[in-house]
């Protein structure tokens, strides 16, 4: 089984790309199965599985931070892609939080990035970007040549380590060196570890503790004017 | 632009019938061509001087001429158009000639591509003979796609496109270069009425006489 993890902002272009490289791994003799990981709306699942006929599934996050519950769900979703039968099992995730990267070694990640957006984008994205092994640039059919030129300066002085590829995702230009690289990719290992660290600690904020100010929490805490400290036993 | 089996129409194009090298595709900064599409606002939140900055750094290997090519990509663009450019101004502030003349600036001096490639460039909003006398100094292959006759007149070659493809490649001939001349002549004077009507003029018929 090959993993292909695909994260991004919202609307960046994620399905779109997807869809291509399906259409193409597909021609090119492959099985995929698709899942999607979202908060609390998806509906790529049904759209994959209309025009592909293939095994999809979707999974909303809810209380959890996509990323972290694609952690959880992972290890599941590739025994159902090989009990489908599938060769490659494509994963679209939201990625919301900027903290932390849903990417696994031994999978391919894939950062979906809008070539309409900032060009602070590539410094605020963080980890999303900067663990990903290719950044996919998408709508470059919106922007100027040297927009797109520039835009890319932005992504590598980001993440230097990161491929670049630009696509139209809109007709699937460009597309071709991605499914390259998925078709390219090892099969996963028998363990899976996340790409890169977590964020630190859980807040009382998130075991939903709703008083605003640093003085009403525990743990790790942080005041405008401070850094990050320890409040507590 | 080079296609590799990988746009709707599944075409390929060659160089002297060979595959490109793969660099002009998956680096932009290394494709010979620059495009100048029709865009008439930039989406990029920098400032003029620093995306020219930024640009330049890309496209020339030496650092010490990126200032000097952002001034004269500055200077060539306010060339082009009526309201100068100021470095300052963010580039989504540049109105819709702005920013086709800064396209063009930025694709002749700071890209330096041998090949430009400009979409009708009638329809920008600048000085359009004066960007055709500046480009041609700078002696490179132009290919506009225009459907303006004074500019189609003015080059050395015309491709005609039909169905999607090229169906004839065209030298201009000694009796175009002729109506070349009045074609010139009918377009300044196109360009004096439009000036004296948005001036708030009233024409007379001695203005139209030589159209007829
Ligand atoms: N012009 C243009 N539009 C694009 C391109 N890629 C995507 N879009 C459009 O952008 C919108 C969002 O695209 P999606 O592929 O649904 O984006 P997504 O990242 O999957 O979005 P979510 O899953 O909702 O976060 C759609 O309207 C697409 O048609 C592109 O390369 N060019
Ligand atoms: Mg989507
Ligand atoms: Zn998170």
């Amino acid at each position: 089984m090959k993993l292909v993890i695909c994260a991004g902002p919202a609307t960046t272009g994620k399905t779109s790309v997807l869809r291509h490289v399906t259409k193409k791994l597909l021609a090119a003799g492959e099985s995929v199965a698709f899942l999607k990981i979202d908060v609390q709306y998806a509906d790529e699942d049904e759209l994959f599985a209309r025009e592909f006929g293939i095994p999809t599934r979707k999974c909303y996050s809810g209380e959890l931070c996509p990323d972290h519950c694609s952690v959880m769900v992972l290890g599941d979703a590739l025994r159902w892609a090989e009990h489908q039968a599938c060769g490659i099992l494509l994963v679209e995730t939201a990625g919301l939080c900027l903290r932390c990267a849903p990417y696994a070694d031994g999978g391919l990640g894939i950062a979906v990035l809008e070539a309409t957006s900032g060009m602070n984008l590539p410094l605020k994205v963080g980890p999303i970007l900067s663990l990903a092994d290719i950044a996919v640039v998408t709508k470059i059919d919106l922007v100027s040549q040297a927009e797109r030129e520039v835009f890319r300066a932005r992504i590598q002085a980001a993440a230097p380590e990161v491929r670049v590829r630009e696509v139209n995702a809109l007709y699937g230009i460009g597309v071709d060196p991605l499914v390259e690289m998925i078709r390219n990719t090892p099969e996963v290992p028998a363990l899976l570890q996340l790409r890169g660290n977590p964020p630190v600690g859980t807040c009382t904020i998130c075991v939903g503790k709703k008083e605003i100010g640093w003085e009403k929490h525990f743990g790790v805490v942080r005041p405008l004017e401070n850094d990050l400290f320890y409040r507590g036993e | 632009m080079f296609a590799a089996g990988d746009t709707p129409t599944g075409r390929h194009v060659l160089i002297d019938g060979k595959i490109p090298p793969a660099v002009y595709r998956d680096n932009p900064s290394c494709n010979p061509i620059a495009l100048i599409t029709q865009h008439t606002n930039f989406l990029s939140d920098l400032s003029v001087r620093e995306f020219l900055r930024v640009h330049a750094g890309i496209r020339c290997p030496d650092p010490s001429q990126v200032e000097r090519l952002v001034h004269e990509s500055v200077e060539f663009a306010n060339q082009l158009t009526g309201e100068p450019i100021i470095m300052d101004n963010t580039m989504t502030e540049l109105s819709g000639g702005q920013t086709r003349a800064m396209l063009i600036a930025d694709a002749t001096i700071i890209c330096n591509t041998p090949i430009v490639l400009l979409d009708e460039v009638e329809n920008a909003g600048i000085h359009r003979t004066r960007a055709l006398e500046l480009l041609r100094k700078h002696r490179k292959i132009f290919i506009f796609v225009t459907h303006d006759p004074r500019i189609a007149l003015l080059s050395d070659y015309r491709l005609v496109l039909e169905g999607g493809c090229i169906t004839k490649v065209l030298t201009i001939t000694d009796e175009e270069k002729l109506c070349a001349v009045t074609v010139t002549r009918w377009d300044d004077m196109y360009t004096a009425l439009r000036e004296k009507i948005r001036l708030g003029r009233t024409l007379n018929l001695s203005d139209v006489e030589g159209l007829a």
